[in-house]
């Protein structure tokens, strides 16, 4: 199965991440956005940060989740590419990212992620998950 | 049968979606397009005017500016006013990068004096003022002190040694909205602000070192300063990841709001609150002080960008005459009072990607100004001319005051990285003697010339429908890039 794939949008571009479930989605979706800012194939997985978010629906979920990985990769100045996450049935999300500091000279510099729309935002559970979403580039 | 069947014409370039074409639009769409792209506007844009006519309050039009195209919720060159009773404000009728505007520095410098520096001048400018994702600024704020930046904009920047204090008198608010309220803003925003300040971004921003083309208005090119053969220097940005974050935050937080307040919204990045409840009020100051986290942002490249023609030309830059001619915000809500039926009426108006274009007379206008209409900036893409213009009473009458941002993007990002080869484009580019310097060759085939519209288009609807006249078209000599 595909971990995820992109698709257009006029000025910027739209993400789908597919799991067998939807912490398997989120991670995917993880490793789809620091894709559009870097190349996760070549960022070590040196560091770890942990945080925890709690939203009223699942489309808000992955909306404050994505939001939450453009904040540590601004203000830590870090890119990721190792994502756990473990989401319980009150909607509450706690994940384990990896990634190390960014080094443009190690790093591949690709694009600047202005934030997470709610645009076309989507869950679609069946028999594995497939999440959507758009960035504002 | 189409949306876009329903679409009447006004007079040649503006056309109106009348308000019956739908129960719940409580005003006629209206819009400024060159005849000739009608047919290529997607309906995805027209929908979205249609879509913020139906919010409450809204006053006379909803509008769309001849750059047009589709956004989140509310469309991209898209106004709207909303009365102060019964109307809302919505941060997705700002957009995420709060306060994204231009800025405009003149010089006594003609290209006889910066061509045998333009390369030196290009590398010591992109060294000096940090560009493209994942970059810092040049300072380290202490803790506090983002608070001062968020209530005092560029007023703080001039205190602390970048710029002159009449810079302050040419910035559109004077660089500094008093509803700001830094308290309000969300320790997450002021993290994202704080090791940001003093940075380009990316993307669509940048800085370009111009020369003016041609003066179309010689009087008022007077007024200006400008003439032709000047140089200039043009920046592009905006409020960072701190203004991105205070959107996202009320996103949020109006998401909520408008199943509280029950208004109907038919999607989500519309989401809205009513002008009196305490939601509105805290958005308006929060999106204030990210206003100002913007213009102190542009305050202080301006000095860095001064400081480099100093280093390279060996002159000051008081000697160079850098003045500011005008600065702009393009993604903004603001009180203001317009004509609303032949009454004046105190008006909360949202412009995103849209430039104030204040007529002849107005108070907000800087004084050397006054008696000829704001300066209005528009920027082209990179490689490509960009355009002074002035406000008009057309403007005041028509599109509460507002006139187009830009060219607007016509082919995705991922298109344009198939379409297009980096290299080229640079070749191409020193073929008119442009010099580009980016952080990577990415945002080069992203921000090609041809994934554009053609942004002449764009001022000359500005200029036939009246809504803004054109000044002068300065083209660049180089161009810094995120």
């Amino acid at each position: 199965m595909k971990r995820y794939e992109y698709f257009e949008a006029t000025a910027d571009v739209g993400l789908k991440a597919y799991g067998k479930n939807l912490n398997d989605a989120f991670e995917n979706a993880g490793v789809a956005i620091f894709n559009i800012i870097s190349d996760t194939s070549n960022i070590d997985a040196l560091k770890e940060i942990e945080f925890e978010i709690t939203s009223e629906d699942e489309v808000s979920l992955l909306y404050d989740y994505l939001e939450e990985l453009l904040f540590y990769h601004e203000v830590e100045f870090m890119l990721f590419s190792e994502f756990h996450v473990e989401i319980d049935g009150n909607l509450h999300l706690k994940a384990k990212i990896k990634g190390e500091e960014i080094d443009w000279n190690k790093h591949e510099r690709k694009t600047e992620i202005k934030a997470i729309t709610f645009h076309k935002m989507d869950v679609k559970k069946t028999d594995c998950v497939e999440l959507q979403a758009i960035v504002d580039l | 049968m189409s949306i876009k069947d329903e679409i009447k014409k006004v007079r040649d370039n503006v056309y109106e979606i009348p308000g019956t074409y739908n129960k719940s639009m409580r005003a006629s769409g209206r819009f400024y397009i060159a005849d000739e792209y009608l047919d290529e506007l997607e309906e995805g844009a027209v929908e979205q005017i249609v879509n913020v006519s139906c919010l409450p309050g809204v006053q006379r039009y909803s509008i769309g500016l001849p750059d047009i195209h589709f956004g989140y919720g509310f469309p991209i060159g898209g106004v709207a006013a909303f009365s102060l009773r019964n109307g809302i404000v919505s941060p997705g009728g700002v957009g995420f990068d709060i306060n994204c505007g231009v800025r405009l520095i003149k010089s006594n410098l003609t290209l006889e004096d910066i061509e045998e520096h333009l390369d030196e001048l290009t590398e010591k400018l992109f060294e000096n003022i940090p560009s493209g994702v994942g970059s810092k600024g040049k300072i380290r704020l202490e803790k506090d002190e983002i608070n001062d930046v968020l209530d005092y904009g560029a007023e703080w920047a001039v205190n602390n040694g970048y710029g002159w204090p009449e810079d302050l008198e040419v910035l559109e608010e004077n660089g500094r909205m008093v509803d700001a309220d830094s308290s309000i803003v969300s320790d997450k925003a002021k993290k994202r602000g704080i090791p940001q300040l003093g940075s380009l971004g990316s993307g669509n921003h940048f800085l370009e070192v111009q020369i003016v083309d041609e003066i179309f208005d010689e009087k008022v090119a007077e007024v200006y300063g400008l003439e032709k053969g000047m140089i200039v220097i043009m920046i592009h940005s905006g409020s960072r990841g701190c203004g991105h974050q205070v959107c996202s935050d009320y996103l949020r937080i109006m998401d909520k709001a408008y199943k509280k307040y029950k208004i109907n919204i038919s999607d989500r990045q519309l989401a809205c609150a009513p002008l009196d409840s305490k939601e509105a009020q805290d958005y308006i100051q929060a999106m204030a002080a990210a206003a100002n986290y913007a213009w102190a942002n542009r305050q202080m490249m301006t000095h860095w960008i001064r400081e480099t023609f100093e280093e390279v030309l060996g002159k000051s830059a008081k000697d160079m005459e850098m003045d500011i001619v005008y600065d702009v915000a393009h993604n903004i809500a603001k009180l203001e009072t317009h004509k609303v039926f032949n009454r004046e009426e105190e008006v909360l108006v949202h412009r995103k990607g849209a430039t104030r274009a204040f007529g002849p007379g107005r108070e907000e206008v800087p004084e050397k100004y006054r008696e000829v209409g704001q300066p209005v900036l528009i920027p082209g893409t990179m490689g490509t001319a960009s355009y002074v213009l002035c406000g008009t009473e057309t403007a005041m009458e028509e599109t509460f005051g507002s006139t187009a941002h830009g060219a607007g993007r016509i082919l995705s990002r991922s298109k344009a990285k198939k379409d297009f080869d980096a290299d080229e484009i640079t070749k191409d580019m020193a073929s008119k003697g442009i010099r580009i310097k980016a952080t990577s060759k990415h945002v080069i085939k992203e921000e090609a010339p041809g994934a554009y519209k053609d942004v002449d288009s764009v001022v000359r609807v500005s200029d036939s429908t009246g809504i803004a006249k054109l000044v002068a078209k300065v083209r660049p000599l180089s161009v810094c890039k995120g």
